[in-house]
């Protein structure tokens, strides 16, 4: 495989998942666009490369597992579910609609493709730990990714499933951190400061892979070598920026849930478009 | 089909040893059966199951909240996971996992919680739920259960094989008396007339079945005839058995080692109100907190004893 080829590719997929998820937010006005916007990078690298599903066969018990703990993360990943197939892109314009199949925090039982319901932060690492052990007894050769943000880190529950992760060693366990520096009320380091999260993990036991969330070799590269890690769980910690890519969004502290005006959302989408333009030239090159 | 033991005697099993005893059996031929604890082992009674079965055995160490996600995906993945801790940290301490990750996630989740009400003793006040059921109840769709003796708890445990969703088992975890002859079954979501009667119904659940029936004899030295029934499904309530009673009888006495708010006489009153309303009196504890003590010392404390029931019983039919 040509790796510069294959980076362009992802640079493309990732720049389409983005033009997509704002589409998505453009039909109702608002949204968690903040924390939808820091993990497109990653959520590109997943559902182009290293995540293993079947968009015909959601439930396949074979494939790996994805768990949104911060599940206000969700458009994005209802994106790319649409752009990969598993349901019609239309069902996009379901999104916080009453009775429809996209409620704002992740459903996996309203959502073709979502694996776990989540919304009440810190719990998806619990359940990511139940999903990798029950894969890991039954023999299956699958693995579990689980979205944590690191305002959702105050969570104590998450040290809980930290210690667990490694008591027992899965090794089929991969959390990915969005560290974007920012939570609802502020910056982190002002609301409750995490410190330095690559060391804490790593003395939790993990083996702990940074990088910066928005670079596609980077974030390639620090996945390639969790996965390749078999001794424990391990940690992708990836900086990031709040709102990455969507110009209203972007460089602003109250940036968790936004109510945008058309304007606002059609000069981000024209911005995000130019971008994704510039990366399919890239490709062309 | 069930039956009644003609004398209460101390059944020759211990709760504990009923359950783990039922889920060691399961586990031999049912590979989805794990069991899950936290840090309590030796107090639930499975550490023979741990040693038979160490690799569907899964020690979450004294993290709860971590241990009900774990049990989640667990089911996630076809797995039947039963966890265990003392009552109020398997109910209010871990109410959101359970309410998110297990029951709103629609995943198949049973828990124990042991040691209810003033069986806790000497543990005390920290360790006395008295209020686990009234926590889980405003959970849609779960289910809660007190099974009174080794026989109904162990079937209980079976049947918890093959049904979904989430089970909350109110487990005693020591002695009980054995109210129930070996082989009955039981059907959740039913309560059982234990004793014919026809001037008021006693409804009572775990400890108190056993009081509630020598309710009944006191009651019937002094000419009343009171029915007994073992509530052993707080939730679903068995609405249809509750309406039937309180048409022949015409009064309810509920028995809980339990705060009577939101507990089974708060379930037993919302089910007579939308069908048959009749005078209610309520046993249990009244909006109390719990304290140390021996079970002995404790049951006279909130007034969780035969002689209580049976006054109620008496107030309850004045009430008619």
């Amino acid at each position: 495989m040509n790796k510069t080829i294959r980076y362009k590719e992802l640079r493309v997929f990732a720049e389409e998942i983005r033009v997509k998820t704002l589409q998505t937010f453009a039909h109702i006005g608002f949204g968690h666009i903040g924390g939808a916007m820091s993990i497109v990078e990653a959520v590109a690298l997943l559902y182009g490369e290293f995540l293993r599903c079947d968009p015909k066969n959601p439930n396949w018990p074979e494939r790996d597992k994805l768990v949104i703990s911060k599940g206000h993360a969700g458009p994005t990943v209802y994106a790319t579910l649409a752009m990969k197939g598993f349901f019609p892109e239309a069902m996009l314009r379901e999104l916080n609609q009453g009775g429809g199949r996209l409620p704002s925090h992740t459903d996996r039982n309203k959502t073709p493709g979502i694996d776990m319901t989540t919304g009440s932060l810190g719990q998806g690492l619990s359940a990511g730990c139940g999903i990798a052990l029950g894969d890991r007894m039954d023999g299956r050769d699958a693995n579990t990714f689980v979205f944590l943000g690191d305002g959702e880190l105050d969570e104590g529950q998450n040290w809980e499933a930290f210690l667990f992760a490694n008591q027992q060693k899965l090794s089929n366990l991969i959390a990915i951190v969005d560290v974007n520096g920012q939570q609802l009320d502020g910056y982190t380091k002002d609301v409750m400061d995490l410190g330095d999260v690559e060391q804490k993990l790593a003395a939790f036991g993990w083996h702990v892979e940074s990088c910066d969330g928005h670079d596609i070799p980077a974030l390639y590269k620090a996945f390639s070598n969790a996965l390749a890690w078999t001794e424990g769980p391990s940690a992708v910690v990836m900086h990031t920026k709040k709102g990455h890519g969507c110009s209203f969004a972007e460089g602003i502290l109250s940036n968790h849930h936004i109510n945008f005006k058309p304007e606002q959302m059609e000069e981000a989408l024209e911005k995000a478009n130019r971008v994704l333009d510039e990366a399919r030239n890239a490709l062309r090159k | 089909m069930f039956k009644v033991n003609a004398e209460l005697k101390p059944s020759e099993t211990l709760m504990r040893e009923a359950y783990c005893g039922a889920l060691m059996e399961m586990a031999k031929t049912d590979k989805r059966i794990v069991a899950l604890d936290a840090d309590l082992v030796s107090s639930s009674g499975m550490k023979p199951f741990f040693q038979a079965f160490p690799d569907r055995a899964i020690q979450c160490g004294i993290a709860e909240a971590n241990m009900i996600g774990v049990a989640a995906g667990l089911s996630l993945t076809g797995k039947v996971p039963f966890c265990h801790s003392f009552g109020p940290f398997a109910s209010r301490r871990v109410c959101d996992q359970i309410f998110i990750s297990a029951a709103y996630a629609k995943l198949n989740v049973r828990i124990v919680g042991s040691d209810p009400g003033v069986t806790a003793a000497y543990n005390g006040g920290t360790h006395m739920p008295f209020e686990d059921m009234a926590v889980l109840r405003g959970i849609p769709e779960i289910t809660l259960l007190e099974p009174c003796d080794p026989v109904c708890m162990a079937d209980l445990t079976r049947q918890l094989a093959d049904v979904y969703g989430v089970y909350y088992i109110r487990m005693a975890r020591k002695n009980a008396v054995a109210v129930y002859e070996e082989g009955s079954t039981f059907q959740i979501g039913k309560g059982n007339v234990l004793r014919a009667g026809m001037d008021v119904t006693l409804i009572a659940s775990g400890i108190l079945v056993a009081e509630a029936l020598k309710a009944a004899e006191l009651l019937a030295a002094e000419g009343v005839s009171a029915r007994v029934v073992d509530m052993f499904t707080w939730k679903p309530m068995d609405t249809e058995l509750v309406a039937k009673c309180a048409e022949e009888t015409g009064a309810i006495v509920t028995a809980e080692n339990h705060n009577v708010y939101g507990g089974l006489g708060s379930a037993v009153a919302e089910a007579a109100a939308k069908t048959v309303p009749v005078p209610i009196e309520m046993v249990g504890t009244d909006d109390r907190f719990g304290q140390v003590g021996t079970e002995a010392f404790l049951r006279v404390e909130y007034r969780l004893t035969a002689e209580h029931i049976a006054e109620a019983a008496k107030k309850a039919i004045e009430r008619k």
